[in-house]
Parts: structure tokens; sequence; C-alpha cells
């Protein structure tokens, strides 16, 4: 298994690390039994993402793809962030060891995630549940605000 | 940049010694020991030579006890793959444990296709095989019991000694993988009421692909290569002659080691102060293994709500080498199977990094462990869903 150097660039100079309070969109995807879990915040603003954070557990793959995306999706439309693929996640990180591409598909999963959870508060209907929980203790959810 | 090698279970640094006595057997005398001619008898007497020097160090009554292989995994697999073909009249049910190597349990895997029962004993918290169960798992059609002498991720010492006495008593033949004791500390296959031993060279200063097998006399074990009549025609193929001087060279650096166990002494004492410095220093790491009847060079942690590949490539960037248990180093999506048997959940075990020393690890290898982790596990905790979300007591 090898790394880009773009991967190992990302994962030396994160950014967008950490929880957004307050979010409009969270999106919480993965499970800790696989070893990756990917919470992504959104903040919008008359349908821009103004701010897009992530919090991860996962391998150097799952966490340089979450810094990749939420730089990705920072200033889209919503309806755009829609649009993106975890490909297009994968080539600007000049590609994942194909055993990890697995990672790439979470952080996809976890912008559309995010966008739904945002699209359904905007309804007013109750905030998303984590997907794939294989009730291992973690996603207490907000318990500490 | 300097190399802070800490993992020493995966592969050890050659000895000096070690390679100045293979390299005439690479250079100047290069025959086949089976040549009639007395270049070749050179060889082979340097291979017989070498034969008696590994049988002492398992305390082996007799070298023709000893065949030499291409390393452990080899010896684990002729020794149970052998032992079970060679005893399928009396039975096919073998007994070992869940945190066996790969080389014992997937030969085991491998027999279960071919019609043999395998019991995969469980061990407690520590990574520890409990005797009484082998003894309840013994059947009247169990004809080999393979346990290892310590593990390799945890460095958990087994208790092979009563397991070999119990499996004597009921005429079983009693394999151990010995690959991570070997080197560490005196292995003897009569206290160990052993029947078949595996060692590997390249794990205590040897070089790499060659290992032995002891096989005691009468005990039946098949080949399971066909081809010339080398090794007692348990192992065909021209003798590795450099290997298996490098080997009994390695053996011998080993039983001058233990007769003045400084060098042991000071592992452990290294070991012992980066799990102290660790546990001072990170909060929420818990040890995998038993606290004290463990292999003295190892350490294996838990770091809990991170992952352990991050670290070990944060790690790598200050010249640190070490592993982890982790699913992404494993090459499966399940984190190590010997953690797991531990009882460790998936997170926990996901979070893994083993340290293990060599008696050339110096105290500053410990010091750069204990610079770089630190702020290592802060950054990645600090980006963990979990570790700001944990429940603190
Ligand atoms: C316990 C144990 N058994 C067997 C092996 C395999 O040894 P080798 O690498 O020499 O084939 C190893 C090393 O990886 C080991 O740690």
């Amino acid at each position: 298994m090898k790394y880009s150097e773009k991967v190992m660039e990302r994962f030396k100079n994160l950014k967008n690390m950490g929880r957004i309070e307050n979010a409009d969109g969270i999106g919480k995807v993965g499970n800790a039994k696989c070893g990756d879990v990917m919470w992504i915040y959104i903040k919008v603003d008359n349908g821009i993402i103004t701010d897009c954070k992530f919090e991860t557990f996962g391998c150097v793959a799952a966490i340089a793809t979450s810094s990749q995306a939420t730089d990705l999706i920072k200033g889209m439309t919503v309806e755009k962030a829609l649009e993106v693929t975890n490909k297009s996640i994968v080539e600007m990180l000049d590609g994942l060891p194909p055993e990890k591409l697995h990672c790439s598909v979470l952080a996809e999963d976890g912008i559309k995630r995010a966008i739904e959870d945002y699209n359904r508060k905007k309804q007013g209907l109750p905030p998303l549940p984590e997907k794939e929980d294989d009730g291992h203790d973690h996603g207490h959810e907000g318990e500490e605000e | 940049m300097k190399i802070h090698y800490l993992d020493n279970n995966a592969t050890t640094r050659m000895d000096d010694e070690v390679l100045k006595a293979m390299m005439p057997y690479m250079t100047d005398n290069y025959a086949n020991a089976s040549g009639v001619y007395s270049f070749g008898q050179d060889a082979r007497k340097a291979v017989e030579d070498a034969r008696a020097v590994t049988a002492k160090f398992f305390n082996a009554d007799d070298p023709r006890e000893i065949i030499f292989t291409s390393g452990g995994t080899e010896s684990d697999n002729i020794a149970i793959r052998g032992a079970a073909l060679a005893n399928a009249a009396k039975g096919k049910h073998i007994i070992t444990s869940a945190i066996e190597h790969h080389a014992v349990l997937n030969v085991c895997k491998a027999l279960e296709k071919e019609g043999y029962e395998v019991t995969y004993l469980p061990v407690d918290k520590y990574g520890v095989v409990n005797p009484d169960d082998v003894k309840k798992a013994i059947r009247p059609d169990t004809v080999l019991i393979s346990i290892m002498a310590a593990n390799n991720e945890t460095g958990s010492i087994q208790p092979v000694a009563e397991i070999g006495a119990i499996a004597r008593e009921q005429k079983i033949i009693f394999h151990t993988d010995a690959v991570q004791a070997a080197g560490k500390y005196p292995i003897d296959v009569k206290a160990m009421n052993a029947d078949l031993v595996s060692i590997s060279a390249h794990k205590f200063y040897g070089p790499k692909g060659v290992g032995a097998l002891y096989i005691r006399k009468g005990v039946k074990v098949s080949a399971i290569m066909q081809g010339g009549h080398h090794e007692n025609r348990k192992r065909p193929g021209t003798e590795n002659v450099p290997g298996i001087v490098g080997l009994a060279k390695a053996c011998s650096v080993a039983m001058d080691s233990f007769k003045n166990p400084k060098a042991h002494e000071k592992v452990k004492m290294l070991r012992d102060k980066l799990q102290a410095g660790i546990f001072e220093k990170i909060p929420e790491v818990i040890l995998n293994g038993h606290p004290e009847n463990r292999t003295e060079n190892t350490l294996n942690v838990s770091v809990k709500f991170i992952e352990g590949e991050g670290m070990l490539i944060q790690m790598d960037f200050e010249g640190i080498c070490a592993s982890s248990g982790s699913a992404c180093t494993s090459g499966s999506l399940d984190p190590s199977h010997v953690l797991l048997a531990m009882g460790l959940d998936h997170g926990t075990a996901h979070g893994s990094i083993r340290f293990s020393l060599s008696k050339y690890t110096t105290q500053e290898d410990i010091d750069a462990v204990l610079k770089a982790l630190p702020p290592a596990v802060e950054k990645l905790r600090n980006m963990s869903p979990f570790w700001k979300n944990r429940v603190t007591a």
C-alpha cells in the first residue's frame, strides 16, 4: 500500500478539521467496525455552502478524503455539491490504493447525507440518524452541547 | 533522517557476527552441500555444524531432530500439515488457538477444507490460552495441538510447558510456534514437552528466509513438498548454506546472551520506560497483552478514539518504524484477529500500535517516540468524532 504524494501532503497539512457548532446539516457515515467513521458538517447560506468541516475516525485515506471533500464543496451551491462524486475526490488526490477506495465513497456519502440532513431541517423534519449504526458505543449525539 | 526502528517483531537487524559467519558461504565456498568432492563436503560440514548448534539452542538431544527450512512460515506448515497427514489414520482433529500467526491459522483453515476438524481455543483478556481449555477440547481423534510460545502482536507468553504436558500424557503431538520466543529467552523442547518447534532466524538477528523445525525423534511428519532427499527427506531442496550458517550463528549469539542477560535487561528497561512514558503523557490508553508475562521487547497499546494508521504515518514523518493491528495495515476490513480474540471492540483494536524493541534500541529511540507520539495522538483525536463525544466518567 502506497499513498500518493498528494495524499501525504494533505495529511500533513489538513484543513477543515473539527466541528461546526449549530451546523445546518450533519452527515454521519461509516462505522467503527470497519475502521472508518466520517462526520461532515455544513453551514448553508442562501443555498450556498459557506463552511464545511469534518470529524473523522479512520485511516490516512479517510482523513485525507474528508479534508479534500470539505475543501471542494466550500463555496458550492447545495445542488452542485450533490453532484460531487467520489471519483472526482480521488482524482484530486492523485488516486488511492485500490483497497482504500471505499474511504472516498464515504466522503461522497457524507456530503450527500449532510445535505439531506440540511434539507430535512429546512422542512422541519427531525435530524437524520447515523447511517449504518452497528451498535458500537459511538455517536452519542450532541450530549456536550 | 535518523531511523528509529521499533518493529523488531516484524524483523531484526542482522548481528554483525552473523553476517561475518555467512560471508564465506556466499563468496568463496559456494558448493552444493551434496557434492561428494571435498569442496562440497566443506559446505556439508558447515551445515552439520550448524545443525549441532541449533540442536543445542533447542536443548535437543540429537542434531538429527533439526531440519532447516525457509523460515517460520514453512516450519509451521511442515509441522502442522506434515503431522496431520502422517497421523491421519489416528484421527483428524487439531487443537489450536485464535491468536496464532497466519502461518498456523491458515494451514488449519486449509486442512478444514480437506476433511480435518479444528478447534480454535479462545484466550483471556491478556491474550493467554488456558491449559484447561486445551484439556477440555481433546477428543479421541485429536492428533495435534499447536499453541504458540509467545504472541507476535502482544508478546503474551503462553503456558506451553503445561499444555505440552497435557498433550504428552494423552499421546497427542504438540507443536509450538516459538518464532517470537527464540532469542528472547531460552527454548527448551524438554521443558516445553514439545514434539515440534518452529523458529525463524530473522526474528533474532539472523538472516531472512531461513528457519528451523525441531522434530522430536519418533514423531511422524510427512514431507509437504516433493523433491530430493535433503533434510531427512522432510524438506527437499538444495540447502541454503549461508542462511543455515547464519541461523546457527544467531542461535549461538542468543545462547551467549542468555548467559549474560544484561542486554535482555536493557531491552526490558527501555520497553518499560516507553510504556510508562506513553501512559504518563497520553490519556485513555490501554495495554494490550499481559502486564508482566510477556516478551521483554514488546509493547502494544490501544490509543482510544483514533485509528492506528494515522499514528504510524505520523510516526514515519519522524523516522519511527512501528506497526498497528488496524485493518488498514492488515489489508482487510477487520482489525487484528489477536486483539479481537482478547475481547477488544473493533474501534479499540483499530487504534492499536505496537512498538517492538531490540538489543540495538537506544534511549534516543524511546525519547523520539515519547516526543512524537503525544502530538500525533492529539492531532488525530482532535479530528475524531468519538474523542469529542466520548462519555467521560
Ligand atoms: C509467531 C510467528 N510465526 C510465524 C511467523 C512467520 O515467520 P517467517 O516470516 O519467517 O515466515 C512470524 C513472523 O512473521 C511470527 O511472528
